[in-house]
């Protein structure tokens, strides 16, 4: 069994920023069910800025802290800002992983590209599709 | 949180009852004679060994002569499997287990494969139990040796044991049975069964770990695998652990009593209360493994859209010790062999929870338990992406 820090159970036990959003403005699913880690990001933008963002995640408590803990680390920072945090810098600020847990953080850093990706294709669509 | 604490994990070990220590404590520093000297204090350490040889077989119905003690359940497993297959390789090469067996045994298995032998894994139905019917398929001319466990550690599903055991007898086939979960919990008599080999562990019976041993029947020949200054007949050298060995006796007493005063009864009325309690009340949960015929102590579900390790430090935080079969409470990408080999989806098996009783569980204990589980089963639901009804 693995032992996690206690900013790692301290984050699964109280995450931050959890549960579904209503209308994001671009949403983030990375990860799959046979593998056991899902990690779905939502995130709400206002001049090119991360307003809001919460997190939906299946799997182990290093997936539910990870999620967490991104999620605060990119809040209110400018897309650019958000898609160049690597999963380290995630690893880094939650006191370290496991190592056969650190596809968590990397899932956590894909999980906001992924997001931020769906965003602005979706600004794309509509840009495109005024013009 | 309440600062209650409830061991639900019976099935990975149990606490050594105070009878067991009591019975072993004079053995480490008073009693501590080598069984195997002449003198006095090697007498009184034979005496005891021999007491603790009786008691162990008297358990399974055994005579004292056809119990082997070893440092263990998976020690037990590799001398029986290895032992009898390296004795009988000129009578034939193929050998037969299943595939929800403990690595103990399909590792054995394995390895024996490298060396040559033909290996047959035997399929599960749904409630992890092997049919009858593939067994006998399986047979061949050259087969020598069969190991089935008799009742599974993850879903606590009993094998047809006596089926196979008539079926291998009629061949003349060596029947080794992996009885570690089953022995002390589960009336197991050897005669009556027709085994050859019985492998059983005292830390499963609230005795001590590293402690096991192993039934061979009168006439059935092994190879040893630890060669040395021949105690246990040979089969099982190295000086004696007598106190655990007057431990794993006493806790062969104390499962005797057990199984003749109701204590099992009490048992299987509270592990179907928790299981009554969660699985239904609680939406997309389901119990796997049998329904009937399983362990009495023993509890396991799938908890649909989670994580078994997530379920499990929740239940920590809230004092309840359990076990999970999922990917990351594995240590590995892959979900439980167990469930899978049961066709439950991969999915599925990252949500299984084993929930094992004890001697001491209280019906108290059940209800916090259930309580508890739908509390951290509705918190991480909600984190779920999927869990239909979230949000």
């Amino acid at each position: 069994m693995d032992v996690y820090t206690e900013k790692v159970m301290d984050l699964f036990m109280n995450p931050k920023n959890a549960g579904r959003m209503e209308d994001p403005d671009g949403v983030g699913e990375v990860g799959n069910a046979r593998c056991g880690d899902i990690m779905k990001i939502y995130i709400r933008v206002k001049d090119e800025r991360i307003e809001d963002i919460s997190f939906e995640t299946f799997g182990c408590a290093s997936a539910i802290a990870s999620s967490s803990m991104v999620t605060e680390m990119v809040k209110g920072m400018t897309l650019d800002q958000a898609l160049a945090i690597s999963n380290k810098e995630v690893v880094n600020a939650l006191g370290g992983l496991p190592p056969q847990k650190i596809h968590c953080s990397v899932l956590a850093e894909e999980g906001i590209q992924a997001a931020i990706e769906d965003y602005r294709s979706k600004q794309k669509a509509k840009t495109g599709g005024s013009a | 949180m309440t600062g209650r604490y409830v061991y639900m994990d019976h099935s990975a070990t149990t606490a050594v009852d105070k009878s067991v220590l009591e019975a072993m404590l004079p053995f480490f520093s008073d009693k501590f004679g080598n069984p195997n000297s002449i003198h006095s204090w090697g007498r009184e350490s034979r005496k005891a060994v021999d007491a603790a040889r009786g008691k162990v077989a008297s358990l399974i119905g055994a005579d004292p002569g056809e119990i082997i003690f070893t440092g263990g359940g998976s020690e037990a497993d590799n001398l029986a499997i290895k032992g009898a297959a390296f004795t009988h390789r000129d009578k034939g090469r193929h050998i037969i287990t299943t595939a929800v067996e403990h690595h103990a045994v399909l590792d054995a298995f394995e390895w024996l494969h490298k060396e040559g032998f033909d290996v047959t894994v035997l399929p599960v139905d749904e409630t992890g139990m092997v049919r009858i019917q593939d067994l006998e398929a399986a047979i061949r001319n050259d087969t020598i040796l069969v190991s089935m466990m008799f009742a599974n550690n993850e879903v606590g599903t009993i094998q047809p044991v006596a089926e196979a055991s008539a079926l291998c007898r009629e061949r003349g086939i060596i029947f080794h049975v992996d009885g570690v979960q089953a022995v002390g919990h589960i009336p197991v008599d050897v005669r009556d069964l027709g085994i050859d080999m019985l492998t059983m562990s005292a830390h499963k019976m609230y005795g001590p770990k590293g402690v096991g041993g192993l039934y061979i029947r009168k006439g059935v020949r092994l190879e040893p695998i630890i060669h040395g200054g021949g105690q246990e007949r040979g089969l099982r050298s190295g000086t004696e652990n007598t106190a655990g060995l007057v431990g794993f006796g006493a806790a062969a007493d104390l499962a005797a009593k057990r199984l003749s005063d109701g204590s099992i009864d009490k048992e299987t009325r509270l592990r179907n209360l928790l299981l009554d309690s969660v699985a239904g009340p609680i939406e997309e949960i389901f119990v796997t493994g049998h329904r009937t015929k399983r362990l009495p102590f023993h509890g396991s579900i799938c908890v649909g859209s989670l994580e078994g390790e997530s379920m499990l430090l929740r239940l920590d935080a809230a004092g309840i010790g359990a076990s999970s079969g999922s990917a990351c409470t594995s240590g590995s990408l892959e979900p439980s062999y167990v469930l899978l080999a049961m066709g439950l989806s991969h999915e599925t098996a990252h949500g299984s929870l084993r929930l094992t009783l004890g001697k001491d569980t209280t019906e108290e204990d059940i209800v916090y338990v259930a309580e508890n589980l739908k509390r951290i089963v509705t918190e991480l639901r909600a984190l779920s992406p999927l869990w239909k009804n979230r949000g």
